[in-house]
């Protein structure tokens, strides 16, 4: 039962979450210094999770294939490679490191 | 999925991809309740790793233009992965087609890998052997790409980064990138400050 609890509260809480941002009258979002932070937010969220994907293992900082792989997908943006083309290059490489026992 | 091996039943497995939809609380949720963690600091988790979809919201709700009536429905796939695409596309019209896009497809595939994960089907073996772990960081990286524009984006995303790696192992998970987030105000009150001082000379 408390398992059902606990997903009641997850479910409620999450979907919470996810509505409060889109409810945000557009009023509040006019002045532009707000209008600035709303767009520099995801940038700084998703720039955290790229770099936690790649370089954490559970809560431990770990350097290993997929940081390879990374450097990759990044020499292969840089080149202006298809998008399919760097996540390729990044799981290939990744790949590849792992089988050389890297 | 995890979930079936940590004492979950396969009604809940499904029940929380169908209704949390948000896989790092789904993780967290199942792993602090197989770690024998009360109901309510289990949930306490998953919440703050939900979180930042809040931040994502903000942004998508400019960008998308959603009619109020839309906005409960478009809620539950307001994810990192639709906020990439979506901020990625050049205008209005393409970043809808990519919410709605990525929404779907992810909500159905991740789904359907719920319930063979909970039906107990053992996946294709070692998927981390296949170098599959860096595809996800890979597709995150080619979306953020674009949006570092200026020098300001590239500047929060530095910090980001840093904030991100390095409170990792001293906060509880989902903190750290929550913390991440002060990077936006930061640089643009750094950049204020330094717009009125050469604004003094």
């Amino acid at each position: 039962m408390s398992v059902w609890i606990a997903i009641g509260l997850t479910v409620v809480g999450c979907y919470a979450v996810k509505l409060a941002g889109l409810l945000v009258p557009a009023g509040a979002l006019e002045r532009p210094l707000v209008r600035r932070l709303a767009a520099l937010l995801p940038v700084a969220l998703l720039a955290a999770l790229t770099a936690q994907q790649t370089f954490a293992d559970g809560r431990e900082l770990v350097l290993d294939a997929r940081a390879a792989g990374l450097a990759a997908a990044a020499v292969a943006l840089v080149l202006r490679a298809p998008f399919l083309v760097v996540v390729a290059a990044a799981v290939a490489v990744t790949a590849g490191v792992r089988a050389l026992g890297g | 999925m995890t979930s079936a091996g940590s004492g979950l039943t396969l009604w809940q497995t499904c029940a929380l991809s169908l209704l949390v939809f948000t896989g790092a609380s789904q993780f967290a949720l199942v792993g602090a309740l197989a770690a024998g963690g009360g109901a309510f600091a289990a949930a306490a988790g998953a919440f703050f790793l939900g979180v930042r979809n809040a931040f994502y919201g903000l942004r998508l709700s400019q960008v998308l233009a959603l009619p109020r009536a839309v906005r409960p429905f478009a809620a539950q796939w307001v994810i990192d992965e639709t906020t990439a695409v979506t901020l990625a596309q050049p205008d209005r019209r393409a970043a809808r087609i990519g919410f709605v896009a990525t929404g779907l497809s992810l909500y159905i595939l991740w789904n359907l890998t719920t319930l063979a994960g909970a039906l107990g089907a053992e996946a294709i073996g070692d998927t981390d052997a296949w170098g599959l772990d860096a595809a996800g960081p890979a597709v995150f990286l080619a979306l953020l790409a674009p949006m570092l524009r200026t020098t300001t984006e590239r500047a929060v995303a530095g910090v980001a980064v840093v904030l991100g790696l390095g409170l990792l192992p001293v906060l509880p998970a989902g903190v750290p990138v929550l913390v991440a987030a002060l990077a936006a105000p930061a640089v643009l009150w750094a950049q204020g400050r330094r717009a009125q001082k050469e604004g003094q000379r």
